[in-house]
């Protein structure tokens, strides 16, 4: 559950929009539910182009790598995907996601 | 997402009209809620209306009505910070509160106060500060703080504050300043429960002492109100 979106967060949608009238191929990625700490809430949300550019984030840094080879494959097929990441504390140092929480992302191509 | 759907997402955004998106996350399909319309390809009955309502109302975006596979997106108009006192707690204020996704306006007929020189790229105004809060519109999304210590300037502040939606409304001042800032509102005819929903001494208790730490006190209070988060004890009365 998450609440007010920060200004940066409002450009994501808007550069979405910006980036697709470049003629660049778009996906959005946004965090429909967590658990446990998570650094990012509800709602937050990653726009991404073919070429790797992104703006914003679905976590502190760490599961954007993945979030994004995901967006490529969602970008070519148009089939939207839910990823699950969820890591143990133990792991959680090597993953990246140190609060070792659970998000689940949503991703879809911007049509 | 269709572009179809984000145009129209965007403009009813920056008409700053409160609205939710609604995706069906096997499908994504999605639908838009705003203006009490449901657009877009996902087909949604009318008893969602309701919880939509409340989501947005409540600015929580997650799953809808306990149904995993229905997300909710709320984009509500920003959060507005009207501070009534172009004072030095006002200049470290206002920069903190917009980093914090504020827009902030900065009321201070004192036009010595009141310049962009001391607040770059903060929206100000000269007006009476009573008219200029009524000319605001302050809604649910509004938070008022009041800077001044002076009654001509900050009573009619909050007399405007207290007829409103604001959901904060904070003023400085020590606990005589603010008892006898009371007595006079009492006096214009508010009511001790009215009344309460003044935070006065203006702040979380962090022991604040510069102008940028008394800012600090006060975002952290206002923030904690906006997430009705429980008040730590004894968490009235800073500075």
């Amino acid at each position: 559950m998450s609440s007010s979106k920060s200004p940066t967060e409002d450009d994501v949608l808007a550069q979405a929009a910006k980036w697709q009238d470049q003629g660049r191929q778009v996906a959005l990625a946004t965090v429909v539910a967590t658990w446990g700490s998570s650094p990012r809430p509800v709602g937050s949300q990653l726009v991404v182009d073919q070429r790797n550019n992104m703006l914003g984030s679905v976590s502190g840094g760490c599961i954007e790598g993945a979030v994004v080879h995901e967006a490529r494959q969602v970008m070519e097929s148009g089939q939207p995907r839910v990823l699950e990441f969820g890591v143990s504390d133990e792991q959680a140092w090597e993953v990246g996601l140190a609060c070792g929480g659970t998000v689940k992302v949503f991703v879809e191509r911007l049509e | 997402m269709k572009r179809e759907l984000l145009d129209r997402l965007l403009e009813a955004r920056s008409a700053k009209r409160p609205l939710a998106l609604i995706t069906d996350l096997a499908t994504g399909r999605q639908a838009l809620f705003c203006d009490n319309k449901l657009s877009g390809d996902l087909g949604l009955g009318d008893d969602r209306v309701g919880s939509l309502r409340q989501a947005i109302a409540a600015d929580r975006s997650g799953v809808l009505d306990g149904d995993d596979g229905l997300f909710v997106q709320v984009v509500n108009p920003p959060l507005r910070m009207v501070v009534v006192g172009a004072v030095h707690i006002a200049q470290t204020l206002a920069p903190m509160a917009t980093l914090a996704g504020y827009e902030v306006t900065v009321v201070d007929p004192r036009r010595a106060w009141a310049t962009a020189e001391r607040f770059p790229g903060v929206t100000l105004t000269t007006e009476w500060p009573d008219d200029a809060l009524a000319g605001l519109g302050l809604d649910r999304r509004c938070a008022v703080v009041t800077l001044t210590h002076d009654p001509k300037l900050d009573d009619p502040a909050l007399a405007v504050a207290l007829g409103s939606e604001a959901f904060y409304i904070g003023a400085l001042g020590s606990k005589r300043t603010h008892g006898r800032r009371l007595e006079r509102l009492r006096s214009r005819g508010f009511t001790k429960a009215e009344l309460a929903c003044i935070h006065g001494p203006i702040g979380l208790a962090l022991g604040a002492r510069s102008p940028a730490e008394i800012a600090i006190s006060i975002l952290a209070q206002v923030t904690q109100v906006l997430h009705q988060a429980p008040a730590p004890r004894s968490a009235e009365a800073a500075g």
